[in-house]
């Protein structure tokens, strides 16, 4: 993964591909001319302080917002060709927030989603995700009724249920148990054997350098560090992460 | 560059599934919809409860002795009917807000269009089902004799149903994200609401005073008018009200 160029080794299509990403909100950007190449399998641990345009750049990438200028493609499409559709069909999101319909059981959840990505078989489709996370003895329990990391488990099932080629993950772990975590990272190590890339956003760093095959730090909306895992050493990285992040203060 | 796993090359459009299009996407929407609307009922009860007090009031506020009954009812109808209509479509993007479920449906391989669609359409019939219970309170409190119009009515009812979701479907979408929504809707709504409200009621009190069709006509082709533009101008700009 090379920022702000194509990696001109590979022959395979970059899963995600984007080019001088801005966002602006008002006169400021929150996201600052981000350019990234992730390829399958791939997994990119990004971190930073709070407001430092993390989430922004997970939305512009799942389509949720329009770039204020930049590119970027996932697949090989870009996400303005045919109002994005095709891009988004190929990109999963994974948030803190459940994004689940609490009134609707766990598989009518997961198969709403499997519908609206157009699968053939939803109902199989869904069941597979739910028994891929682990919850599907609860499969008919309505989503209110869950604890919130069943419910945690029942919104990755929905983001994966479409078997996406890039895996946005927002703090993914959250309210997660040590069950439900096994399963989410074995969902995605799944997920990257089979050619799918992923973008972890969060604040720990263990947990995001233990899937790691790059590290970034984003600050006012910038990479300011981006290196192979390989390249990164826990400790000396855990200080100079607590350097960038007390310098905003 | 490092690689911890073991990536295949990727097939992009191998197998890929078949993205739905935008009647489909519209009526997956609708049916998600009307499911959390028929396991929680707590939008439909609150508008008919809210449409069958409304009646009683207006019922125990009318002078017969000044106003004769034919001539109140369809102006209680179709002001109950607006009111009671509110309360569903305030709760359209409201199942949307909480947990943030907007994203994944925004997230979605559905054009934005459809969201739009499938919303009104459930709404529509959130609507329809309020007046199924209201227009025959409404004869039974006024003692208005529905019989021969009943299928005119009917058509009157579809016309202003389809103007109300058409305009309050956009402006549900528009002040969810807002921290007065619930004060927001009506007053963006109401004005909107007039001419519906008033085509309908003029429509229908010619009908019930026994006047030629012909009468009916120009009430009945504004609302028509107002509902065919509508429905495509909020179509349209619906996209836009989702940008932040």
């Amino acid at each position: 993964m090379v920022p702000g160029s194509r990696s001109e080794a590979r022959s395979e299509l970059p899963v995600v591909e984007a080019e001088g990403l801005i966002r602006a909100f008002g006169g400021r950007r929150a996201v600052d001319g981000v350019s990234l190449t992730l390829h399958g399998g791939e997994c990119l641990a990004l971190f930073g302080p709070n407001g430092a345009g993390k989430t922004t750049l997970l939305r512009l990438l799942a389509g949720l917002l329009a770039p204020s200028a930049g590119r970027c493609l996932v697949g090989g499409v870009s996400l303005r060709a045919d109002g994005g559709r095709a891009a988004r069909s190929r990109v999963g999101l994974i948030s803190h927030a459940s994004m689940l319909y609490s009134a609707l059981t766990a598989r009518e959840n997961v198969e709403f989603a499997a519908r609206m990505y157009g699968l053939r078989r939803p109902a199989e489709a869904a069941l597979r995700a739910l028994k891929a996370m682990r919850v599907a003895d609860r499969a008919d329990s309505a989503v209110r009724a869950l604890s919130r990391g069943l419910q945690q488990r029942v919104s990755i099932a929905r983001a994966i249920v479409h078997e996406p080629l890039l895996l946005l993950c927002d703090e993914p772990y959250t309210g997660l148990d040590e069950v439900g975590s096994a399963a989410l990272t074995e969902a995605l190590g799944e997920r990257r054997a089979h050619g799918a890339a992923l973008l972890l956003v969060t604040h720990n760093l263990s947990e995001g350098l233990a899937l790691a095959t790059h590290a970034a730090i984003m600050r006012r909306g910038r990479f300011v560090r981006l290196e192979e895992r390989g390249q990164v050493d826990g400790a000396s990285y855990a200080s100079a992460y607590r350097e960038l992040v007390t310098a905003d203060v | 560059m490092s690689e911890s796993t073991v990536a295949r090359p990727i097939a992009l459009d191998a197998g890929a599934p078949a993205l739905p299009g935008l009647m489909r996407a519209s009526w997956l929407v609708a049916q998600k919809d009307l499911a959390i609307e028929f396991r929680t009922r707590t939008a439909f009860f609150s508008a008919l409860v809210f449409a069958l007090l409304g009646l009683t009031i207006f019922y125990f506020a009318w002078d017969p002795t000044a106003v004769a009954s034919i001539d109140l009812a369809p102006g209680v109808l179709w002001v109950i009917f607006t009111f009671s209509g509110l309360l569903g479509l305030q709760r359209s993007f409201g199942v949307e807000q909480a947990d943030r479920a907007m994203d994944a449906l925004l997230a979605a391989p559905v054009e934005r269009e459809a969201i739009y669609l499938g919303k009104a359409a459930a709404n529509f019939l959130f609507v329809a089902g309020v007046q199924v219970v209201a227009i025959p309170a409404v004869a039974l409190f006024y003692n208005v004799p529905l019989g021969s119009i009943w299928l005119s009515l009917t058509g009157i009812a579809v016309l202003a149903a389809l103007g109300i979701v058409a305009v309050g479907t956009l402006f549900s979408a528009m002040a969810v994200n807002t921290r007065l929504a619930e004060l927001l809707l009506p007053m963006l709504s109401l004005p909107f609401f007039v001419p519906i409200v008033m085509a309908a009621a003029q429509t229908t009190s010619r009908l019930l005073a026994g006047r030629p069709e012909s009468e009916a006509w120009p009430w009945l082709r504004i609302l028509l008018g107002f509902d065919l533009v509508f429905m495509l101008a909020c179509a349209i700009a619906f996209p836009y009200t989702l940008d932040e």
